[in-house]
């Protein structure tokens, strides 16, 4: 088996037993600080694996670092961290998974039917390069649009954030 | 790895955080779901990218990347409003708007 193989089924494991935990583990408090990082640093593998060292950063900076952040201090605000009250109950365990299932079912299926696309190799050259020439380029009123809404955004959680007085 | 593995992959991922989408009680826990399923769309986009020797797929990701992030800051700070009016955030008891 070559590295990347290998490499790929360490964390396929790392990266569903992650995602799993996330949503299986009663205590919320464990699922944000250990089970959500693992499967977002596993995701960020994924995405070295496929010569993107870059987003491989990205992912390492705003999800693990702020998305984590966020939500650790998400749950210390609603949560009592003492006492039973952060033991959280599932409902409808049943029809989730069947529906979850029949999903997984479905597009796996029809990923697995189809002929493997043949490789068509990057580009020559930097791959951040290209990356930021797109953004500056064809994506330009994107990126401008995504500041606008990322302006908004923060606005918008100052609002429900504030005290009335 | 063939295109297909990274897209199974993708497509377990997504399934396990639509269940915990559809089985959590907790709001915050819902939203731990949503990040789980944004995650399986971006490793797609990531790998069609790969595959097809495109940077779009990479910008593509990163503006997915960013928009999450407001989403989740978004999300949680109406998820502690919430907590500050009724003292929960099981979305089962936030029954306001049923008509």
């Amino acid at each position: 088996m070559t590295a990347e193989v290998v490499g790929f089924w360490v964390v396929a494991v790392v990266l569903v037993a992650g995602s799993l935990g996330v949503v299986l583990t009663p205590n919320l408090f464990h699922a944000a600080v250990l089970y959500l990082p693992a499967a977002l640093v596993a995701t960020g593998a994924v995405f070295w694996l496929l010569d993107s060292p870059f987003l491989f950063g990205v992912q390492l900076l705003l999800y693990a670092g702020g998305v984590v952040t966020v939500v650790v201090f998400a749950i210390m605000l609603t949560e009592r961290l003492v006492g039973e009250s952060i033991r959280q109950s599932s409902r409808y365990v049943f029809n989730g998974a069947v529906l979850a299932a029949a999903v997984l079912v479905g597009v796996a299926g029809f990923v697995v039917q189809r002929a493997s696309p043949a490789l068509i190799p990057a580009p020559a050259g930097e791959q951040m390069l290209a990356i930021g020439r797109a953004l500056v380029g064809p994506f330009g009123v994107a990126l401008q649009l995504l500041g606008v809404l990322l302006v908004i955004s923060l606005i918008g959680a100052l609002y429900f954030a504030r005290t009335d007085d | 790895m063939p295109l297909q593995a990274y897209l199974v992959l993708a497509a377990v991922v997504f399934a396990i955080g639509l269940f915990g989408v559809l089985t959590r009680r907790n709001a915050v826990g819902i939203l731990l779901g949503i990040e789980l399923m944004l995650n399986a769309v971006n490793i797609n986009l990531v790998a069609f990218s790969r595959f097809r020797g495109d940077v779009v797929g990479l910008v593509f990701t990163m503006f997915t990347i960013a928009i999450t992030v407001a989403e989740v800051a978004v999300g949680l700070a109406i998820v502690i409003d919430i907590f500050r009016v009724r003292r929960t955030i099981e979305a089962d008891h936030l029954d306001l708007l049923r008509g």
